[in-house]
């Protein structure tokens, strides 16, 4: 059979960045193919290059087996691509059905193209399980649901073949059981879909074949059935990994951290941390578990000092904190943070990356007396850290954007963790972080562990929590649903981020 | 890396962008030369012999580049944090009440404390007339170009106000105020004269040119050898990752605006002091404004502010020669081609980059 799409000998510079060497792929009609890689390996470069954000210098495009040219996104939507980002691109205050014929209004009223939409979004709900009101207004709707708008998006248009970029990376276990169900079933009616992602239990679970990218280079492709999630990784990222993280028995200490009836109401006045109450202790990692979105993010504003409690206390070394309110003073008492957010909170991009390495410590007098910073002691700590956390290129003028996802997640620990702090809240550690960092980043906080010190982590990635926490506790809609221990397995877990409890089960 | 897209060798970004969008606005300017009927190359040859030809076009020239950079350095400081300081004429204006109050209230003291001091209340003036808006911005969320323009009529009415009824002397016709004698800043010509018998021509150079000299360097050490400073450029920069760090962006907003307010300000101590020696009408004369071309097309930086600072006065200087010599090419002539610099310096900056960016990634190749 005619493959669906075929990339030949694909080749794409950016300047001095190879980001494509003369990539060849091959997607079977009617197939799940998986595209894996670490940030940076060319895997959205390739997509793009298919979807028509960027032309290739070199190579040629088949779709069923015919030579296209692929210009603009709007090429590839009526050869039958269709794509949904990892950021969806919906408009807010639009109807599902508005949404869905955006792009496809055909002629200058929009009332046909709605009844169209409208039947069709009914075709499809029974189809593949993609049940939307079509009536709800978008911003209302669970991150789940506007997903499946941005791929009933794509099937209005016509798409054949249909990319995810990173489709999970938003959704309950649960939901994404629920996606991978419809897109079994799009595959079964005949459609193709890629894949691409970097959760290798994604890849075995639903693809047929897989693809695995480093360096620009397209280095496998294998039948996912004929391979295994450690050669997988072992192909990503040219070496053997660890995938699981050694680390011995917790021996935890004196309480550090004593969060106690803690809400916070945003403007409207809705409780987004509601009444959350737990401890953490010395020489212990407590995860908090839950989709993003659940209150997690306004917990570590909270005790980072970045917002001010709406009631309760956050009590850190016998010290109330909270009423702080002050980020800088939170510091000074021994707390370090690693935000979720490391491109806009974390590290200033058009900083370079020494002046990224002081930020929230820059006062210390140790980097200048009074009100002047030194910026000799400012590169030469730098310098010392990256050499100490193995950051690539250590060069403390380069800016701080210029780094890989990897690299600057380490600059920033490096920062947090140089000043010895009593307890480290971390964010989003590994988010869009390559396996070998990630490798790093874990030895790093179980060591941290291991010397006695308090760790708050919170991720949405389950497996990083299972595999560092002690205790596990499990956030759903501002609440601590329940705590668990590091064996609680992914269904239990799973339930509690989709707010169930034992008793409701 | 994607990120790494377009990268261009510092020269080319810093250098020969400049320069080739200056090329263009002239360019441009020429044409519009040639449509009304004049020889462009002629007509720049007159601006730069007008302008560089002489010590005379010299004189002049530094003395308007001392102020553009004043002012250049004024709204720079306020784009490090994030702020468009549109007040600039406003703040140099309402300064000139500084000057003029202490220079004429304390004439009784000798210079060397007299002059400090009313460069000192120029200073104050300025930066008190920048707080305003950078405290309604801060703290009520008025925006600061909305609020500094308002304040730039604001300033122009009430100064109106206090040079009329205030300092004009009994009987003056002209509205403006009596000389001021003790904070009396020298020109060079007169420096010439008095302590080195030498003959310069009659320009309004005076020594404030060294304090512009001086501002633009401390701008930089405050900027980037100072945690103010670090802390300034992290709220312009992303404001979310300096609240993380433990800034108050309010306050840095605060802070940053006086400081703006301030450079602005030294504008009357080379107009009021050095210049006119009284507080008259108008004096700013368009410079706040200027000072805004002149920190896009420096880069916020104050080495690049002195040099297009330099480049304006040329213009300005130039351009009233050639207003002289070519009654066709009127001044408003000068100020379209202003507005061409302008336009394809700042507007315009980054019109020739991809272009450049190909050629430069073929050459590697």
């Amino acid at each position: 059979m005619t493959p669906a799409i075929e990339l030949i000998g694909i080749d794409k510079r950016f300047g001095a960045v190879h980001a494509n060497k003369d990539v060849t792929l091959s997607i079977a009609q009617g197939s799940i193919h998986g595209i894996i890689g670490e940030n940076g390996a060319g895997k959205s470069t390739l997509m793009s290059i298919l979807f028509g954000f960027y032309a290739a210098d070199q190579g040629e495009i088949k779709v069923k087996g015919q030579p296209v040219s692929i210009k603009s996104s709007s090429d590839a939507i009526s050869h039958g691509i269709g794509m949904v980002h990892q950021h969806f691109m919906l408009v807010d205050p639009f109807t599902v059905l508005e949404n869905v014929v955006l792009g496809a209004e055909d002629g200058k009223l929009i009332g046909p193209a709605l009844a169209k939409a409208r039947q069709e979004l009914t075709r499809l709900a029974q189809d593949y399980e993609l049940d939307v009101d079509p009536d709800a207004i978008v911003g209302d709707l669970p991150v789940g649901l506007q997903q499946r708008v941005e791929i009933l998006k794509a099937l209005f248009k016509g798409a054949e073949t249909l990319i995810l970029d990173e489709p999970t990376g938003v959704l309950t276990p649960d939901e994404a059981d629920h996606l991978f169900r419809i897109l079994g079933q799009l595959r079964d009616q005949g459609k193709t879909v890629i894949l691409i992602t970097h959760k290798l239990r994604e890849i075995m679970a639903i693809t047929d074949h897989v693809s695995v990218m480093r360096r620009g280079e397209m280095v496998a492709t294998k039948d996912t059935k004929k391979t295994s999630v450690e050669e997988l990784a072992e192909l990503m990222v040219g070496r053997r990994v660890l995938l699981r993280v050694e680390k011995g028995k917790a021996k935890p200490g004196e309480v550090v951290l004593d969060v106690k009836n803690l809400t916070w109401k945003d403007r409207k006045g809705t409780p987004r941390v509601d009444n959350v109450s737990f401890t953490v202790r010395s020489g212990e990692i407590v995860g908090i578990a839950g989709v993003s979105g659940n209150g997690q993010s306004e917990i570590l504003e909270l005790i980072s000092g970045i917002s001010r409690p709406t009631s309760g206390q956050i009590v850190f070394e016998g010290k109330d904190i909270g009423i702080l309110g002050d980020p800088r003073h939170v510091r000074e008492e021994g707390l370090a943070h690693v935000p979720e957010d490391r491109q806009h909170r974390g590290l200033i991009a058009t900083f370079d990356a020494s002046e990224s390495s002081i930020l929230g410590w820059h006062y210390d007098e140790t980097l200048g007396k009074g009100f002047r910073l030194d910026r000799q002691a400012v590169i030469s700590r730098c310098k010392a850290e990256m050499q100490e956390f193995d950051v690539r290129p250590a060069d403390p003028l380069l800016t701080s954007a210029k780094f890989s996802g990897g690299n600057q997640q380490k600059i920033i620990l490096a920062r947090e963790l140089e000043r010895d702090p009593d307890l480290l809240i971390v964010g989003q550690p590994t988010r869009g972080v390559d396996i070998g960092a990630i490798e790093f980043i874990h030895k790093r906080l179980i060591a941290l562990r291991d010397q006695g010190k308090a760790i708050l982590l919170v991720s949405v990635e389950l497996d990083e929590i299972r595999s560092l926490s002690d205790r596990i506790l499990v956030m759903f809609a501002g609440k601590i649903m329940g705590e668990r221990g590091p064996e609680a397995n992914e269904r239990e877990l799973g339930l509690l981020m989709a707010g169930v409890t034992e008793d409701a089960a | 890396m994607a990120s790494a897209r377009g990268e261009l060798p510092p020269w080319v970004d810093l250098g020969l962008i400049p320069l080739l969008n200056l090329v263009v606005a002239l360019l441009f300017a020429g044409l519009v030369v040639l449509i009304i009927g004049e020889n462009p190359l002629e007509a720049m040859w007159i601006m730069l012999k007008g302008a560089v030809g002489s010590l005379k076009g010299w004189g002049y020239l530094l003395y308007y580049a001392t102020n553009f950079v004043f002012t250049g350095l004024a709204v720079a400081v306020a784009f490090h944090a994030g702020l468009f300081n549109i007040g600039g004429e406003g703040q140099a204006y309402f300064a000139g009440l500084g000057a003029a109050i202490v220079g004429l209230g304390l004439e009784f003291l000798p210079w060397p404390l007299v002059i400090p001091l009313a460069i000192l209340a120029s200073m104050l003036f300025g930066a008190f007339w920048a707080w305003i808006p950078g405290y309604l911005q801060a703290r009520r969320g008025s925006h600061i170009v909305i609020t500094t323009i308002m304040f730039n009529f604001i300033a122009g009415s009430l100064m109106v106000y206090f040079i009329k009824d205030y300092f004009r002397p009994v009987g003056r016709m002209a509205v403006e105020s009596r000389e001021i004698t003790g904070a009396y800043i020298l020109s060079f010509r007169e420096i010439g004269l008095r302590f080195f018998d030498l003959r310069l021509p009659s320009t309004p150079l005076n020594l404030t040119v060294f304090l512009a000299i001086i501002a633009a360097f401390v701008v930089w050490y405050l900027l980037w050898r100072t945690k103010l400073g670090y802390e300034i450029r992290a709220v312009g920069a992303n404001t979310e990752a300096a609240i993380y760090a433990g800034i108050k962006p309010q306050r840095i907003i605060i802070i940053t605006m006086a400081i703006s307010g301030a450079l602005a300000g030294l504008m009357a101590v080379n107009e009021v002091l050095g210049v006119q020696h009284r507080l008259l009408l108008e004096y700013v004369g368009g410079a706040g404004f200027v000072g805004i071309a002149v920190a896009l097309m420096g880069r916020s930086h104050p080495v690049g502010i002195v040099l297009a600072a330099m480049l304006f006065g040329l213009l300005y200087q130039g351009g009233a020669e050639l207003s002289f010599a070519k009654p066709l090419i009127s001044r408003d002539m000068i100020v379209v081609i202003q507005g061409l610099v302008i336009l394809f310096m700042g507007a315009l900056e980054y019109a020739f980059r991809p272009a450049l960016a190909a050629i430069f990634i073929k050459a590697e190749d």
